[in-house]
């Protein structure tokens, strides 16, 4: 399986070469300051630009498409959330799609049984797994804001302690360790496991995969294995958000390869379906009002065409026209 | 339909033989090297050459598309990536759909055409990426040393062969895009791909026919003025015949209230003439002041099947015979695409409709405020108000005969959101009505298979498989309920429905959801009635039995 090996090969490199990096050839202020420092701003500007040039594109047609009945006669009950019809009710509608993917819990599977019948079942394991991969992982980088500032804000005091509530380990175990790599784990397998997600899946499903299990697997390894110094960490990670330029103090060669894949992992977002992230705001069968007949929406490009008017029509049909007692315009 | 169509033995044993819905063994091989096979059954026939010259489209010529050489015009490379860069400048949403995909595969087995072929490529991921592969170069200096990272690939000669197939195993349903969790719409990726291999005459014939007979005669039929009102009298006289009752509509009339639009189906195909029936019974129950025009003579618009100029094109004939005639507002028939047209594109492409009044039924005051813009009412909801007010004297029981089912037209649901009105209709008119499975029906419904300018006679195979998730939820509600009516308001289900329930489930008729309203509808001195609007009898109505039950 090329797809599956040459994203799996791709991340081993990329882990190695900060290892090999700094270890041997001393680079540590190549992968401690330049690249972290080019991988931020690559972030931050790809991101922005792509969605600029999302942005700047027309939305030329009002497409929502509706599932749930739409606002008409006023005892019949529509939809707010699957119909909307005021923009406060679209909004509920994305929202309901980023933080609940709402669309993804309708999902069922199709099944063929015997005698040519089709069934579906309600198929709901997609929807928890993205879920557990999409929270744990924004739970993880919020925790990890304890690194930014020099007192830890107290969100990230919350969520490091709910994280750990299970306390089974020293130091305490992160629920989300577990199941971002659990998800990760579910998420890989089920492309290989079954016939049609084999299929539609690129070498660029399997790459972020990889690279986000790898970035996980470095983290639960510099906490709970290696036990890596945290303050050095800590150090180097102040001077960054504070810009400095300074030379990175001795910290543990782990510490280097995490950053390095976060580091690939921003510069690779901008440019690739990452970029979800910021298209499901924006996509238009979910984002717009179902109103496009209360309200006039406007196409800013709306082209100039020249139809067949009424007078061309009678023009070639006005004897006919008589004959059949059809009102005419021109004798 | 034997030539073009597999038998039922034979397509049955593929699916019990193979009882998964992907068919094939691909452990070893990629979509992107299956080769594309055309046979009988799989193909629409192209553009007649003297039709793409009536329209000024490209590259009329004679062709199949089973020939080896589909003579592209020169610089047809140029001219697809150069149409495609202009599109994604104009639509956001291709762009979106083109960038944001995750091939996460909650869509792949929602598709109608992929559980009846069981297709990868009839996969909507996989659609879209026959599109996607060619657009995406997102990493071009990654994809030179890695070759196949991001599974990019050249326009070639074979590619334009595989949209023209699997482009036209999509009838933009829209299916799909319920699923995705980005909303990602197939049908917008589609009707963009169909845009373009227009630009290089790679086309349909009975898409580009009725587009042509549209322009020049104001309906998809070709119908001319005078046989158009020889038909819809010829129905008037039907009405009497059946009921006693004179029904005299009027044409091109200025000053009408509304004015009444409906697909041309309905006035010539059978059996879209007893939908025709029933709202012309409707009308003139209520005394409607409506007049049907023979300019604007149709609902339905295979523009929107070739490109959305020719969409607004053939559109524009409606606000503008609105105006000539001086009406009110507009009132539209049954139809599922027409309603897309309609409800999200009109009155952006052809309004703002100033000169019409925001519509208010005659018969009950109510104020259509959600049509305030576009001013123009759906029948569904039209007839649904005038029930709700009870306006309209309904024996359901003539409907007694008829066990009916709903079938919801995809363009309806998913694209205008009316679920409620023609089931509230239903409800009222028939005593027999039961819902196939809940994931078979409202926003989850399955097209006829035959949409999007598909419903082609040469075209039966893939119209049969793309039809079998419909006909299979149809099926299950006869075993079940004894349903033997399946109602819908859309021509192309009236066109379309029938040929398939004869394949997979004889026995089951269609109908439109206006011919049981016209069946129930008891008009003002009409004489006995024992037979419904197609001269079945009517169960309970028998002659000489006053007994009803």
């Amino acid at each position: 399986m090329k797809k599956v090996l040459m994203p799996l090969v791709m991340v081993a490199v990329l882990a190695l070469l900060p290892f090999v990096g700094v270890q041997y050839a001393g680079l540590s202020y190549m992968f401690g300051v330049i690249i972290p420092y080019t991988a931020g701003a690559v972030l931050l500007a790809g991101f922005l630009l792509r969605l600029v040039d999302w942005l700047r594109r027309p939305v030329p047609f009002r497409i929502p498409t509706t599932c749930g009945q739409e606002k008409s006669l006023e005892w019949i009950k529509y939809n707010r959330l699957e119909s909307p019809a005021r923009f406060w009710e679209a909004a509920a509608r994305v929202l309901s799609e980023v933080f609940l993917f709402r669309s993804l819990f309708r999902n069922t599977k199709a099944e063929l049984h015997k005698e040519s019948n089709l069934a579906y079942g309600s198929h709901k394991w997609l929807w928890l797994g993205g879920l557990a991969f999409h929270w744990s992982l924004l739970i993880i980088v919020l925790r990890h804001s304890r690194f930014f500032f020099v007192m830890v804000p107290g969100f990230a005091d919350v969520l490091d302690h709910a994280d750990g509530f299970l306390d089974v380990t020293l130091p305490t175990f992160y629920i989300t360790d577990a199941l971002a790599l659990a998800a990760i784990t579910f998420l890989v397998f089920r492309r290989l496991n079954d016939a049609k997600m084999r299929l539609i899946s690129l070498p660029t499903d399997y790459f972020p995969l990889f690279l986000l299990a790898a970035i996980v697997l470095v983290g639960v390894l510099m906490r709970y294995v290696v036990r890596l110094d945290i303050m050095p960490v800590k150090d180097q990670m102040l001077r960054l958000v504070n810009f400095s330029f300074d030379d990175p103090g001795e910290i543990g060669t782990l510490f280097y390869v995490h950053l390095f894949l976060v580091s690939v992992l921003a510069m690779y977002f901008p440019f690739s379906k990452l970029m979800h992230a910021g298209g499901i705001f924006l996509s238009p069968t979910r984002n717009l009002c179902n109103n496009s007949r209360q309200k006039r929406h406007v196409n800013p490009w709306n082209s100039d065409i020249k139809f067949r008017t009424y007078a061309d029509y009678e023009d070639d049909y006005r004897e006919k026209m008589k004959k059949a007692n059809l009102p005419i315009e021109k004798q | 339909m034997a030539k073009y169509a597999p038998k039922l033995s034979e397509l049955k044993k593929e699916f019990d033989e193979k009882p998964s819905v992907l068919k094939g063994d691909y452990a070893a091989q990629e979509w992107w090297d299956i080769p594309v096979e055309f046979h009988d059954g799989n193909w629409c026939f192209p553009g007649k050459p003297e039709v793409l010259e009536d329209l000024g489209f490209a590259n009329p010529r004679k062709w199949t598309a089973t020939d080896q050489d589909w003579q592209l015009p020169a610089g047809w490379q140029k001219t697809i990536s150069d149409g495609l860069q202009s599109r994604l400048k104009k639509y956001r949403s291709l762009k979106l759909f083109l960038d944001t995909c995750v091939r996460c595969g909650a869509c792949a087995d929602k598709c109608h055409f992929f559980l009846g072929t069981g297709d990868p490529k009839n996969m909507p991921v996989v659609r879209a990426e026959l599109l996607r592969s060619v657009y995406r170069n997102d990493f071009p200096l990654v994809e030179k040393i890695l070759k196949g990272f991001s599974g990019s690939r050249k326009l070639t000669e074979a590619v334009i062969k595989e949209w023209h197939m699997y482009f036209h195993q999509c009838t933009e349903c829209r299916r799909c895009s319920v699923f995705c969790p980005f909303g990602i719409d197939t049908a917008e990726i589609t009707m963009m791909v169909r845009e373009l291999l227009n630009l290089i005459g790679v086309n349909n014939n009975w898409i580009l026919a009725p587009v042509s007979n549209c322009n020049r005669t104001g309906n998809h039929l070709g119908i001319e003025p005078h046989t158009f009102v020889q038909n819809i009298t010829s129905l008037a006289e039907d009405i009497e015949d059946l009921t006693g009752v004179a029904i005299e509509p009027t044409f091109n009339r200025k000053g009408a209230e509304v004015l009444f639009i409906t697909p041309s189906g309905d006035v010539f195909g059978d059996p879209g003439v007893y939908t025709m029936m029933g709202y012309l019974l409707l009308f003139h129950h209520i005394g409607l002041d409506y007049t049907i025009s023979t300019y604007a003579s149709e609902g339905g618009n295979f523009g929107m099947f070739t490109s959305n100029d020719m969409m607004k094109k053939l559109n524009a004939k409606m606000y503008h015979e609105a105006k000539r005639l001086g009406v009110k507002w507009i009132l539209g028939g049954e139809c599922g695409h027409m309603w897309r047209v309609v409800h999200q594109y009109m009155n952006t492409m052809n309004g703002p409709a100033d000169f019409l009044e925001v519509p208010v039924s005659p018969i009950t005051g109510t104020r259509f405020s959600n049509a305030a813009a576009t001013k123009m009412v759906h029948i569904a909801e039209f007839t649904a108000d005038l029930i709700h007010n009870k306006k309209l004297k309904l024996d359901p029981k003539r409907n007694d005969h008829l066990r009916t089912t709903f079938h919801d037209s995809c363009n309806i649901a998913r694209g205008m959101g009316m679920f409620e009105e023609p089931r509230y209709v239903l409800r009222n008119v028939c005593n027999s009505f039961h819902e196939m499975p809940e994931d078979t029906i409202r926003e989850k419904t399955f097209c006829c298979g035959s949409g999007s300018g598909l419903n082609a006679e040469e075209y039966m195979e893939i119209r049969m498989r793309g039809g079998f998730p419909r006909a299979n939820a149809v099926k299950h509600v006869k075993d079940r309920h004894k349903v033997n009516t399946l109602v819908t308001i859309c021509a192309i289900d009236r066109a379309s429905l029938p040929p398939l329930m004869n394949y997979w489930n004889p026995g089951v008729s269609v109908y439109g959801l206006h011919e049981l309203v016209g069946n129930a509808l008891v008009m003002q001195g009409e004489k006995k009635r024992t037979t419904d609007l197609r001269e079945n009898s009517m169960a309970g109505f028998e002659d000489g039995g006053d007994d009803e039950e």
